[in-house]
């Protein structure tokens, strides 16, 4: 089961290492909704150095339940970074070469401002007060970030499933800001069937007694039940049937026959389970209703006459778009029509679709060709602006491979 | 439709297809390029780094995709049959469409298509009018089987095969102008055609730049 940090982790919270970025009333965050954030805080973790120039950043997206704490062991679960596979010395983001940035998003739960801290004006943790952020608003928040390091243009903005949407439109509101853009798993919308499936989410949430309104801090409550059903019910549309044929079927969890009950008799049912309880320790139910809120408001093509490819007009970044064939949530067909929008901007766009079985999970995997892919396309684009290239090293986790199960 | 015929000793060695090197001769330095069929990015690596072109890829294959874009070239995976029409009008100087007209389900709305997002089409293809061809086909009465032309009928991707004469009777119906056109011998030397009905019989690849008229 779940190692037990539900006694330590407020303290271990308050005292999370790494970066704060304070954003203080004489320039607040403007959001989409029209509310303005201030004071506000951005929590962020960086690797590798930035050099002399500033030219080889590159800003690292994560999706709904990540972090800034891509590629460390997690202060709070002790676990290995949610891109540990990806970020570090050769790997496709190479620490040797590249300065990492990843920033917690405004109405997350790891030091950003959002629904669990206190509301300056109340004293009170935020709850439903706080304001509905935004794909658009977070992009805005990070980009203060990249404006209180002195980065005026990044080489590369990164980003998977969440992460993608928010690379996609910092490449379309902010392209002077950026050389490059690799979106994976994603999409230039959220589809109504991933609306639909955040829908039961933060009904299981809100259905839950000691959701108590969403002022369950308040009253020394935690929403568990709510929260781990809207894990459990997240996590199966993260994998696929093949990946949970494989690594379940209708095994039996610790017994020889079924027990005729309503136990854990099957061993995805367990696996579920504890999915489910072991998210509940490390991740707020409020910020999961503001942040699948953000996704379902997501349409690039919304915000352009419907037209997706004006999103992108003029663009003179290079593009990258990558799916996984047995990816449901955000599938290749997602994923082509943002590359037939990007031509239809005369664009600079390549576009891979990679073999795995492991649903969309598989950006958090350890997939070679995945990862060769961006190390090419990085190592290309490196070369056109002059910065210096490098070789993958082949991974050897060990006991660190992430392939049994997702991470983030 | 699949890249054509012969394409995959694309990857053998550095424009070892003389198709390809004469496609390359015909590009000036700086060009923005389309490469649609580009196989796993050979023709294209040769443009950008020998030419410095602004180089963009089409490829049915994931795995010629895959392989481009781990090269550092700009590949996205797209069916000449459809995805062209998304391009806008002149977005490239030149469109270079190698060994894969054949190969289309619609090779007139392909060749239309190139000519409007480019400014120039450089189109190679097999041709079906070499005398090997039409003698193996009048001695033997089977469909014939070339180096360029190697699978059998039943599992060709090759369905919409042409001579040069019907190439260029296609170019005219459609008022395309044919700016340059070459012929590749037997020993791989590409000639300027001077006459279409030698061409037409000793040429075992024709390789056409062309213009909207």
């Amino acid at each position: 089961m779940a190692t037990d940090t539900s006694s330590k982790s407020p303290e271990i919270r308050r005292a999370l290492p790494g970066h704060r970025l304070l954003i203080g009333k004489e320039a607040p965050l403007q959001l989409d909704c029209g509310a303005t954030l201030a004071p506000a805080v951005l929590a962020y973790q960086t690797y590798g150095e930035l050099n002399a120039d500033k030219s080889n950043a590159i800003l690292v997206f994560h999706a709904l339940t990540g972090d800034q704490f891509a590629a460390e062991d997690h202060p709070v679960t002790g676990r290995p970074g949610w891109w540990e596979v990806m970020i570090g010395p050769g790997r496709p983001l190479d620490t040797r070469r590249y300065f990492i940035i990843c920033i917690n998003v405004p109405g997350g739960c790891m030091g950003s401002t959002g629904p669990k801290e206190i509301n300056p004006e109340t004293g009170k943790p935020w709850g439903l007060d706080f304001p509905v952020v935004t794909i658009g608003d977070m992009v805005r928040a990070q980009i203060r970030v990249l404006d209180h390091l002195g980065i005026d243009k990044i080489f590369c903005a990164i980003g998977g499933s969440m992460g993608g949407m928010q690379a996609l439109e910092m490449a379309s509101r902010h392209p002077e800001r950026l050389h490059s853009v690799i979106a994976v798993a994603t999409a230039g919308h959220h589809s109504a069937q991933n609306i639909a499936f955040h829908e039961i989410g933060r009904q299981a949430i809100m259905a839950d007694p000691d959701w108590r309104g969403g002022r369950y801090l308040e009253e020394n409550a935690v929403p568990r039940r709510g929260l781990a059903v809207a894990r459990m019910t997240a996590h199966v549309t993260y994998l696929s049937e093949p990946a949970l044929h494989r690594k379940f079927g209708r095994r039996l969890q610790d017994r020889r026959a079924l027990s005729y009950g309503f136990d854990a008799d099957f061993q995805v049912e367990s696996y579920l389970r504890y999915q489910g309880a072991s998210f509940v320790e490390r991740f707020d139910a409020n910020s999961y209703l503001y942040i699948t809120r953000a996704m379902d408001y997501f349409d690039l093509a919304a915000d352009h006459d419907g037209v997706l490819a004006k999103a992108f007009t003029h663009s003179p970044a290079r593009f990258c778009i990558v799916s996984f064939t047995s990816d449901w949530l955000f599938p290749t067909s997602e994923a082509k029509r943002l590359v037939l929008a990007l031509n239809a901007a005369a664009a600079d766009v390549s576009f891979v679709e990679i073999e795995s079985d492991k649903g969309h999970d598989a950006f958090l995997l350890n997939e070679p060709e995945f990862h060769a892919t961006l190390h090419g396309f990085l190592n290309g684009t490196a070369e056109r602006l002059g910065l210096p290239t490098g070789d993958l090293t082949p991974i050897d986790l060990g006991d660190r491979d992430p392939g049994k199960e997702r991470i983030s | 439709m699949t890249l054509g015929g012969d394409a995959r000793t694309r990857r053998s060695s550095n424009l070892a297809r003389s198709d390809l090197r004469l496609i390359a001769d015909l590009i000036e330095p700086g060009s923005r390029v389309l490469d649609i069929g580009c196989g796993e990015g050979i023709l294209l690596e040769y443009l950008v780094r020998e030419k410095a072109v602004v180089g963009r890829g089409m490829e049915l294959s994931q795995e010629g995709v895959n392989a481009s874009v781990a090269r550092g070239l700009s590949v996205v995976q797209g069916d000449a049959d459809t995805a062209l029409s998304y391009y806008p009008d002149q977005a490239f100087d030149v469109v270079v469409l190698s060994k894969t007209l054949q190969a289309t389900r619609d090779p007139r709305a392909v060749l239309r298509q190139l000519v409007r997002i480019g400014n120039n089409a450089i189109v190679s293809f097999p041709n079906f009018g070499y005398w090997r061809i039409r003698l193996e086909l009048l001695l033997r009465g089977r469909m014939p089987m070339t180096p360029s032309l190697p699978a059998p009928w039943y599992e060709t991707e090759n369905i919409h095969l042409c001579t040069l004469r019907d190439f260029v009777a296609l170019c005219e119906q459609e008022q395309i102008r044919v700016e340059r056109a070459f012929t590749v011998r037997d020993d791989g030397s590409p000639r300027p055609i001077s006459s279409l009905g030698l061409a037409n019989l000793f040429g075992h690849d024709g390789v056409f730049l062309l213009r909207r008229s």
